[in-house]
């Protein structure tokens, strides 16, 4: 594919004028004739034929023209009197239909017959139209020229609204400029992420509160099913789990193809694209290609900036001065107005890739950049992209940032300026006024006042003067202000959360109420989290104090879950599974002994032994036999055992005054009561009850989170008992008379549990922690807590007592227990 | 590039971000399939350099997987463990082309733990 030597050994042996044909008359079509033309304006004979009969404009600019701010008139690049000073031929509004290259020629729609001595194909891309039943109905448009701009404004003149299928650039740019004309726009987007190619989760999630703040509806993960129509018009767009929104119009902006037909249809070696070499020549050394229909080096390109240096690099070798294209860097910057999103490079991380992430959530602020090798590699964005065109600068070049790294995320003007600036000396040159922490307008004085008056770690400052207890985005400030103040005196406070958050778990806990923190990006964004998306520590834990915190309100995310919490199973050694029904308070019968024994044979499993927790676990069950083990479970009226779960386990009881001659109370019938109670809900770890019929304590109820040992008189509760590494006896927490005493401060003590507790501890070194006078205040100190408690822990399992197998059953998460499909290598080899 | 040496593994759709599928090779050890939620896509073989716990089953942050078992470290990109733990799982070459991902054949068919 050496086409350029090719070509101008041609060029020497003709002595004529060569005759250029350029199909599409888009950028990149008259960009390259430009460039040509620079170059050697006495070359070619050019004919430009374009499909759309105008002519040639600024594409990119649509979305200004949609939104209003700027009309047709002000994006044309080169109107008629272009061409004819270059003396262009411009065919417009005739489409190429076919390249004979046997007799290098093309044939136009019309008929005519145009031959070549050099063509350049500059078709660019086509829309993707999902293949949903309705995609034909009139009102579905797509965003790609100018007449869909007139189709969407035609609309918007009648109002109502509008269903932008694509939460991409061009899909948030058209809902934009609907909105902006009256339209009531719902924004309907596969992934989780708005924009998911360009921006992380973080910087998505802001995206997606600011455009929901400006009255747009913003669906994510939602998945179009079918575009519903009336008289032959859209009417509503259906997604596949069952929500409809309706539309008077329906703007497809799910991505774009390369636009290939015609150079596929005459035989040139496509791919996804047209394949072309480093001189924009295709297959054939008379034919180039560029723009958005070429594949160049494997690489397809959507955006504008690599169009301008492959036009360059085509001019040079079609003017015999070949310099070669090398593939481009791309940065996006979303055309939107007061939203300020700017994405560079390669974000996704990596290998030896360092991120540096700073939040601002006081200003909507969001900035990431990943450096490699002491080079800038990706930068993302939001809130404030000033810097957008340095950093790019900083990629593109590939510059050792080493001298600057410390202060690179600050910008260019702080990086430049005082890059070797000792950032403490940076801090104490603030002026005493000078604002540290603005969420509680705490000065520099203030601070160091506090830290002199006896503060000496992060965590007393921020007890006792505020700074730094809100948002956390001025720890790094008051930090140098102890280490300025006291220097090697300051001392550590208690443990961070993890390494992703300069907060503690009591701190993330109280923010997130009174900050009303809903989701997990939500919380990493206003607690400026260091890393983009946390750790295997953080995410479980903020699941569960945002479950905790909204119940019935927070979506569990299942992709923050261990394992066997999000496939209800117990993983083992070898991958297997074990699964534990529940027996309530230890009881069963022969209907659910005989599923038990069926399921063990129908799926051989290797082992089926009693428990510690008076039920009966199966060993080695295969995740994708999971939900066929639980329907047979499920048959005879068991449901999940929550043998897995930071939740409770099980009730185990004696038999009490049923049955024993010792005992005092039914010991197995409040256990039942209890289990059928607190089943099914999520803790900070696991948690353990049983209930004794009599001080002998058969079930062992004093090494348990809440035990109950029946006596004469009534009921003794403990707390905090542990059988487990550390075995811990309970401490009595009072004695009640009535079963209905015990089940409140049953419900009321595992309540506070659940509100109190860091995440991953037990009651008992929860309680050795806090103190056991502690635990007992929160209950007993004002008389209604146990009451309040109670309620917010009955409210809480209103919406968890459903049987997680019985939903896997019915379909829920079916990919979690599938394969995504298998490989037989004998076919592979014949294949 | 030869369109015969990749195997077509299904459509990028079925995997959600942040987590992972199995892929079950006959005579050969099953391969786990990862796509992270910023949608890069990787493929490893589905055992721990550690104990050969299931990495499918973690949980994923960034491109690196927490393994279920004892909570290795393990880099999608690489399949080396991470921090003071060692050991390294092989990796299966991928690409995704057009919403469809693959998988390099020769890798997929001669994949096994060490």
């Amino acid at each position: 594919m050496n086409a350029p030597a090719t070509l101008m050994d041609k060029d020497r042996t003709a002595p004529a004028k060569e005759r250029l044909v350029v199909i599409g008359n888009g950028m990149a079509g008259c960009r390259a004739v430009e460039e040509v033309i620079a170059r050697d304006p006495a070359r070619f004979d050019v004919t430009i034929f374009g499909a759309e009969p105008r002519v040639n404009y600024n594409r990119i600019m649509l979305s200004p023209v949609l939104a209003g701010e700027k009309t047709f008139e002000d994006i044309v690049i080169n109107g008629e009197d272009w061409y004819a000073e270059n003396g262009i031929t411009l065919v417009s509004g005739d489409p190429v239909v076919a390249i004979d290259r046997a007799t290098q020629t093309v044939v136009a729609k019309s008929g005519r017959v145009e031959p070549y001595d050099r063509l350049l194909i500059a078709t660019g891309s086509d829309p993707f139209i999902i293949p949903v039943p309705g995609k034909d109905l009139a009102g579905v448009v797509t965003f790609r020229d100018l007449d869909d701009v007139d189709r969407m404004l035609t609309a918007a003149e009648k109002g109502g609204s509008a269903v932008v299928i694509g939460g991409g650039l061009l899909g948030l740019e058209a809902a934009h400029g609907l909105s902006l004309r009256g339209m009531k726009v719902t924004v309907v987007h596969l992934m989780p992420t708005l924009m998911e190619r360009q921006l992380d989760e973080a910087a998505g999630y802001l995206l997606k509160t600011e455009l929901e703040r400006r009255g747009q509806t913003i669906v994510t993960g939602g998945d179009t099913a079918e575009i519903l129509g009336k008289d032959g018009r859209v009417s509503a767009v259906k997604l596949k789990d069952g929500r409809e929104f309706a539309a008077d119009i329906v703007v497809m902006a799910v991505g774009i193809r390369p636009g290939t037909s015609l150079a596929k249809a005459a035989g040139l070696e496509v791919e996804r694209g047209i394949i072309v070499d480093d001189h924009m020549v295709t297959s054939d050394p008379a034919i180039m290609a560029v723009g958005e229909c070429v594949q160049h080096r494997g690489a397809c390109y959507g955006l504008v900036a690599p169009l301008w240096d492959m036009c360059r690099a085509l001019a040079d070798a079609a003017c015999e001065n070949p310099s070669g294209y090398e593939g481009s860097v791309t940065s996006t910057k979303l055309k939107v107005s007061g939203i300020d999103l700017f994405s560079a490079g390669d974000f996704s991380g990596g290998d030896g890739a360092e991120d540096i992430v700073m939040r601002d959530a006081s200003r909507g602020v969001y900035k990431r950049v990943l450096v490699k090798d002491n080079k800038l590699v990706g930068a993302v964005l939001y809130g404030d992209t000033a810097d957008g065109n340095w950093y790019f600068d900083l990629l593109k070049k590939g510059e050792d940032i080493s001298d600057i790294r410390e202060a690179l995320i600050f910008g260019q003007a702080f990086a430049s300026g005082g890059a070797r600036l000792d950032p403490n000396a940076a801090v104490a040159a603030l002026s005493d006024d000078a604002e540290i922490c603005g969420c509680n307008g705490v000065s520099k004085a203030k601070v160091v006042e506090t830290i002199n008056a006896g503060a000496c770690s992060l965590d007393a400052v921020r007890s006792t003067c505020k700074a730094s207890a809100s948002c956390g985005s001025c720890t790094g400030l008051v930090e140098r202000l102890l280490a300025l103040t006291l220097g090697s005196e300051v001392q550590s406070g208690p443990k961070t959360m993890c390494k992703c958050t300069s907060f503690s778990h009591e701190d993330v806990r109280r923010l997130i109420l009174e900050k009303s923190l809903r989701s997990i990006p939500q919380a990493m964004q206003e607690l400026h989290w260091t890393t983009p998306d946390g750790c295997s520590s953080c995410r479980p834990a903020l699941n569960y104090y945002l479950l905790c915190a909204w119940p019935g309100e927070y979506e569990d995310d299942q992709k923050s879950r261990f394992v066997n919490e999000r496939l209800h199973a117990n993983i083992q050694k070898d991958g297997t599974y074990s699964v534990v029904p529940r027996m309530w308070g230890g009881l069963t019968n022969p209907r659910e002994l005989r599923a038990i024994a069926d399921v063990v044979e129908k799926y051989n499993a290797p082992m089926v032994k009693v428990t510690g927790g008076q039920r009966l676990d199966i060993f080695g069950i295969r995740k994708e036999d999971l939900p066929a083990v639980w329907a047979d479970l499920n048959a005879a009226g068991m449901v999940s055992g929550h043998a897995y779960g930071k939740s409770l386990r099980t009730v185990k009881t004696c038999v009490g005054s049923e049955w024993c001659r010792f005992g005092t109370q039914d010991s197995t019938g409040l256990g039942v009561k209890l289990e059928r109670m607190t089943w099914g809900s999520w803790m900070p770890h696991k948690f353990k009850i049983a209930v004794s019929g009599c001080p002998r304590n058969c079930a062992e109820a004093t090494i348990k989170d809440f035990g109950v040992v029946c006596v004469d008189s009534g009921y003794e509760l403990h707390v905090g008992g542990n059988g487990g590494i550390k075995v811990r006896a309970t401490d009595l927490l009072c004695k009640v008379t009535t079963e209905a005493e015990a089940m409140d401060i049953c419900a009321a003590f595992i309540q506070l549990y659940r509100e109190q507790a860091h995440y991953l501890e037990r009651t008992a070194p929860w309680i050795e922690r806090v103190g056991l006078d502690q635990v007992k205040a929160g209950l007993f100190e004002d008389p209604e807590s146990v009451k309040r408690l109670a309620a917010r822990f009955r409210y809480s399992q209103t919406f968890c007592q459903t049987d997680p197998w019985a939903e896997r059953v019915a379909g829920k998460d079916a990919d979690l227990h599938q394969h995504l499909a298998e490989v037989r290598p004998i076919e592979v080899e014949s294949a | 590039m030869m369109i015969g040496d990749w195997l077509d593994i299904g459509s990028v759709d079925q995997i959600t971000p942040g987590t992972a599928r199995t892929l079950p090779v006959v005579g050969a050890d099953e391969i786990a399939v990862f796509r992270t939620q910023k949608n890069e896509f990787y493929a490893l073989v589905n055992k721990c350099p550690h104990k050969q716990g299931p990495l499918s089953q973690g949980i994923v942050h960034d491109n690196v997987v927490t393994c279920p078992l004892h909570n290795w470290n393990i880099s999608l990109k690489t399949g080396e463990a991470l921090g003071e733990d060692k050991g390294c799982v092989p990796i299966i070459p991928m690409k995704v082309d057009a919403g469809r991902m693959y998988l390099l054949r020769s890798a997929v068919v001669g994949s096994r733990a060490a």
